[in-house]
């Protein structure tokens, strides 16, 4: 195993073991409109001049291709 | 048999009691439906470049784009109490290109110079908060006066048993028609516009996310993406200039299957400071090869005004199939001038303002938030660009 995917798999299972049960009168910060895990409505223009002046697309919560005359 | 008909009345009231009491065990929700938020976005778009498809990776790549954004989203409980949403958005572009009036090379002459897109969508779900669950369904369009397109997509999403977990799947298809619009050095006689034939372009895709609170303070998302497309994948209007000064129309491969991957994750920083991240891995068999990556920190000013500075790094391997302009040999099967798939970094920055008061904008509490955004845009190939946004929310 190459040594980032060894490090990538070495952080992300500290993160998961280090999940905790959060009820939901403890989700106050949780809620808040700009924790949201995904892109704002704001930011769906930005997402779309990004998808045709660029190669890459998609795993943002927007298309990964067709749709639209883009790449 | 006064006594068996009192009985049997007395069974009978006590039936309806205990299904009353059902009923009234489950939490009220007002079932009528109502409008639970309107957003409306307005942006602009401006950019500049010298390395434009259109004239074979070499010219002006000026271009403004006007967007506006309308989504109503409609909230009904049933008798169940499950929550039905349905969202209408209707999206409107009108842009100027100066790269696409080069397509029959009479500036600011040709119908190319300018372009509406009219892109509508309706979303409808049905969500069970009891279980956890949400199954939803999509349709959308794109008009344009050379590409149109038509979505669907279904999906499905389910919270783990603490509720701090969220599993989803969706798949979209996208059936698309580019319309054959070649140089006009390339054409055949004097066809009108609307003569041209159309061709397919189809994508197939898929994604799996799974989302997860990890504390009282930070939550993260994991996305993979899967499309598969088919059909005629470039521009036909794109020029390529060979070696020997011959001219082609662009020519890609016929398929393109694309794996990007994200893990996105939210930290709030004390009461204040909330740091939101993104990464991306994108790979393609075309050769394109990317990584994004993001930080924006919102800083709550009040608890109803926030600042919001972000900075976005994007880096990307370019296609195999791309060459600049006059370096593409005869012998190519595939071939591109398109800059937009070279090999490139990018970097993009600016900040938000966000106002959401509890009494709404100007005293009006049905205007409940209103949000500014501004960036710019450059790209390491000349390329460079800004965008401003406002999203106007009405509850």
């Amino acid at each position: 195993m190459k040594l980032k995917q060894y490090i990538s798999f070495v952080v992300i299972s500290i993160v998961m073991h280090s999940c905790t049960t959060v009820k939901p009168y403890q989700k106050t910060r949780l809620n808040d409109s700009e924790m949201e895990l995904s892109i704002r409505k704001i930011q769906k223009a930005e997402a779309s001049f990004q998808s045709y002046r660029e190669g890459a697309a998609g795993a943002n919560g927007g298309k990964a291709g067709g749709g639209c005359g883009c790449n | 048999m006064r006594k068996i008909c009192l009985v049997l009345v007395g069974i009978y009231i006590n039936m309806l009691g205990a299904f009353a009491q059902a009923v009234d065990s489950l939490p009220y929700k007002n079932r009528k439906l109502k409008v639970e938020e309107i957003n409306f976005v307005s942006s602009y778009y401006h950019q500049e470049g010298n390395n434009s498809a259109v004239t074979g990776g070499i010219g002006t790549e000026k271009l403004s784009d006007y967007s506006n954004t309308f989504d109503v989203k409609l909230v009904k409980y049933d008798k169940l109490n499950r929550k039905r949403n349905l969202d209408i958005y209707v999206g409107v572009d009108y842009y100027t290109s100066a790269s696409s009036d080069k397509i029959d090379l009479q500036a600011n002459s040709s119908a190319s110079c300018e372009d509406l897109r009219v892109y509508p969508n309706v979303s409808w779900s049905i969500e069970n908060e009891e279980k956890g669950t949400t199954v939803g369904t999509n349709i959308s369009s794109s008009i344009e006066s050379d590409y149109l397109s038509f979505g669907f997509s279904g999906n499905f999403s389910k919270k783990t048993a603490d509720k701090n977990g969220e599993f989803g799947i969706k798949g979209q298809v996208y059936l698309d028609r580019v319309k054959l619009v070649l140089p006009i050095e390339l054409r055949d006689g004097t066809r009108d516009f609307h003569d041209y034939d159309k061709t397919p372009r189809n994508t197939f895709g898929a994604t799996l996310s799974y989302s997860q609170i990890i504390n009282q303070r930070l939550q993260m998302m994991m996305m993979i993406d899967v499309a598969y497309q088919k059909g005629f994948l470039g521009l036909p209007f794109h020029r390529v200039y060979f070696m020997d000064s011959t001219l082609k129309a662009e020519m890609l491969p016929s398929t393109r299957f694309k794996l990007p991957v994200s893990l996105r994750a939210n930290y709030f920083l004390g009461n204040k400071i909330l740091l939101r991240s993104f990464y991306r891995f994108y790979k393609d068999d075309w050769g394109l090869k990317a990584h994004t990556m993001e930080l924006e920190i919102p800083v709550k000013i009040t608890p109803f005004f926030s600042f919001s500075p972000f900075y976005r790094f994007y880096t990307q391997q370019g296609i195999d199939y791309f060459s600049p302009y006059r370096s593409h040999a005869l012998t190519d099967r595939f071939f591109s001038s398109n800059y937009d798939l070279s090999s490139f970094d990018s970097h993009f920055f600016g900040a938000g303002l966000k106002i959401d008061p509890p009494r709404g904008i100007l005293g009006n509490k049905h205007w409940t938030m209103i949000e500014l955004r501004y960036g710019h845009y450059k790209r390491s190939n000349t390329l460079s660009s800004d965008i401003v946004s406002m999203n106007l929310k009405f509850k």
